[in-house]
């Protein structure tokens, strides 16, 4: 077992990962005149709201009509805008999904898509309002990038790789407040590259979204125990980072953790990428099949399983399956 | 259920109490939606719709079905009138384990009619019912209340597009029309003007009332039901918050709850009307 003390992470609390999305599109809108933004009667929750006060001939709510907004964005950048459409997650990817696919995904548009309110940790509005399937459905468009940034930090920067990027993506940012991870001046994210947040030896914890820094939470407890492990942000689920995967596969056992169902998401990819290059046991936090409901979010996510808690629990069961 | 005018206008007060109080204790939730859909609700559960409490599953009931699934709270508030559940039940409104979710979820509550809170949902699923209805010869009515905001979206004309051509005189669906939606006023964000145009043109009778006149609301639900060979959509002028004064026409409690002074001088507002009516 390793015996290297792994860096302390403060995890200081900072913004909602949609108020640096809002803030971010709003500069991107000062540099970038191509940029339009589109909004389904969420302005106010999704925070677009901010670039909308700011560049209000360049903001266009549609009304709650999200598979319209989606065709509309495919217009636009057939048209050479860079739209940005935002709604809830949820909403965005159910209600526009064959209009991503038609509209977007066939013709290889150069639309983004960012859902806010991503899983289960908005909490009292209950599971119509909560996507667990936003991964599965947007890795299933062909040609898309796929992005669950954990913090405010990473989902500014990949807000505008995203912009630079030629090609679809879709981001998931989500309602509560999280933890700061990266360095305020840390600009050093690129679509399809994991962040190596801890190196380890025993096992790799592997998490994106909130689920990052319960990776982060859990290496600690695991490193009190004498037991190494590496942790990964793993902001980018398509295209994956497969040479992350192959790095965290060096440690013989992974855990992959997601606000997201069991079905399609991160575990998926995760698992498909290490068994085409050197198997190794793999342990799942997710969601198991179900939907949730009302309550506080930490109330959901205890009960979901959607806890360092549960990562250490999994942690542990992966170690005694390793080979 | 019978209830004549006044006792029809206190239960409309009641309901609206309990939607202020539960919203409250719940921290957060959907006032305003409630509020503008009372007098509606309070028609449709005692005085208009063929029901019984002992019965819920009973196969000849009249269906409701709340599409804008975000006023659930004025929902709740009539079946604990009405006696399905324990009014106990309000307060526990977005709490873990409550049957009383943030929007309706027959998971949790089987009396429902349908899971709602994704708009746009509701009329396709009365509409199923109303054709199973008709094909089983049955004569159970099916109710389906919108939101404004709600109309926007395609699928809503879809289904005004199906009832329409198959004439599903059993189908009766009702918009809130308060002007409202979640981010602005309606006619701000994408107008829905001609509305009763609209509806006519895809073959339904359409009947414009004061959706807050209790009289107005029970005479509209009588014509619906007289109605033979389309079906009938019954746009109701309301006021976003109606019966508390800083709720009224104000963006601001589409989705927020009230504080606990607010809700304090809310029940006064009310109290003030309850003895009114009493
Ligand atoms: C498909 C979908 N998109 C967005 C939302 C978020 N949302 C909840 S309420 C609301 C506004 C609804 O306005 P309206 O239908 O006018 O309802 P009311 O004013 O009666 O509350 C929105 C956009 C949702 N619940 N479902």
């Amino acid at each position: 077992m390793g015996t290297i003390a792994p860096p302390k992470f403060e995890l200081k609390m900072g913004a909602a990962t949609r108020d640096a999305y809002g803030k971010a599109l709003a500069e991107l809108g000062r540099t970038n005149p191509n940029v339009v933004v589109l909004d389904a009667d969420l302005a106010k929750s999704t925070k677009t709201n901010v670039f909308a006060k700011e560049f209000p001939n360049r903001f266009f709510t549609c009304g709650i009509a999200e598979a319209d907004m989606v065709g509309i964005a495919g217009g636009l950048a057939e048209a050479g805008k860079i739209p940005f459409a935002s709604s809830f997650s949820v909403f965005l990817m159910c209600k526009g999904f064959d209009q991503m696919r038609v509209a977007v995904a066939l013709p290889k548009v150069n639309a983004k898509f960012v859902g806010s309110h991503g899983g289960i940790s908005i909490g009292e509005d209950g599971p119509s309002q909560m996507s667990v399937e936003d991964y599965a459905l947007a890795c299933g468009l062909a040609g898309f990038s796929v992005m669950s940034p954990a913090d405010e930090v990473s989902t500014r920067a990949l807000v505008f790789r995203a912009a630079e990027h030629k090609g679809p993506i879709y981001m998931r940012v989500g309602r509560p407040k999280v933890p700061v991870i990266y360095d305020a001046k840390d600009d050093n994210f690129q679509i399809g590259k994991a962040r190596v947040l801890i190196e380890g030896s025993d096992v790799a914890l592997i998490g994106c979204g909130i689920m990052t820094a319960e990776c982060l939470r859990a290496a600690e407890t695991l490193a009190a125990e004498g037991i190494s492990a590496m942790v990964v942000d793993m902001h980018t689920l398509k295209p994956l980072d497969t040479a992350a995967v192959a790095a965290a596969c060096r440690t013989g056992a992974i855990v992959t953790a997601e606000e997201h169902l069991l079905d399609g998401g991160l575990g998926s990819q995760v698992a498909r990428a290490a068994a085409a290059t050197s198997p190794v046991p793999i342990e799942y936090v997710g969601i198991h099949d179900t939907y949730a409901e009302s309550a506080t979010p930490e109330e959901l996510l205890e009960k979901y399983g959607l806890t360092a808690k549960e990562v250490v629990a999994a942690a542990r069961r992966v170690l005694k399956r390793k080979r | 259920m019978n209830g004549n005018l006044p006792e029809l206008k206190r239960i409309a007060n009641r309901m609206r109490h309990n939607i202020v109080k539960m919203i409250g204790a719940a921290g957060s939730g959907h006032p305003g939606g409630s509020l503008s859909a009372t007098e509606l609700v309070a028609a449709l559960f005692f005085k208009v719709m063929r029901h019984d409490p002992k019965k819920p599953a009973w196969p000849d009931r009249d269906r409701f079905i709340l599409s804008k699934g975000h006023a659930c709270p004025v929902l709740y508030c009539a079946y604990a009138e009405a006696g399905y559940i324990d009014p106990a039940l309000l307060m526990t409104l977005r709490k873990l384990g409550s049957p009383l979710q943030g929007h309706p979820d027959r998971r949790f509550l089987p009396i429902l009619e349908a899971s709602t809170g994704s708009l746009g949902n509701g009329l396709s699923i009365g509409m199923g019912m109303a054709l199973a209805g008709r094909l089983d010869q049955k004569d159970y009515r099916v109710y389906v209340m919108l939101g404004d905001g709600e109309c926007q979206e395609g699928q809503v004309w879809e289904a005004a597009m199906f009832a329409g051509y198959h004439k599903l005189d059993n189908l009766c669906a009702i918009v809130d029309y308060n002007k409202i939606q979640l981010d602005d006023w309606v006619a701000k964000i994408l107008d829905l003007e001609p509305l009763a145009a609209k509806w006519e043109s895809f073959g339904w009778r359409t009947l414009t009332i004061d959706g807050n006149n209790m009289q107005k609301v029970l005479d509209a639900f009588e014509q619906a039901k007289m109605t033979s060979g389309k079906p009938t959509v019954i746009i109701a002028n309301t006021i976003k918050g109606k019966g508390v004064s800083f709720m009224e026409n104000n963006v601001e409690f589409h989705g927020a709850a009230p504080n606990p002074d607010q809700v304090k001088k809310a029940l006064e507002e009310l109290d003030k009307e309850a003895a009114v009516l009493a």
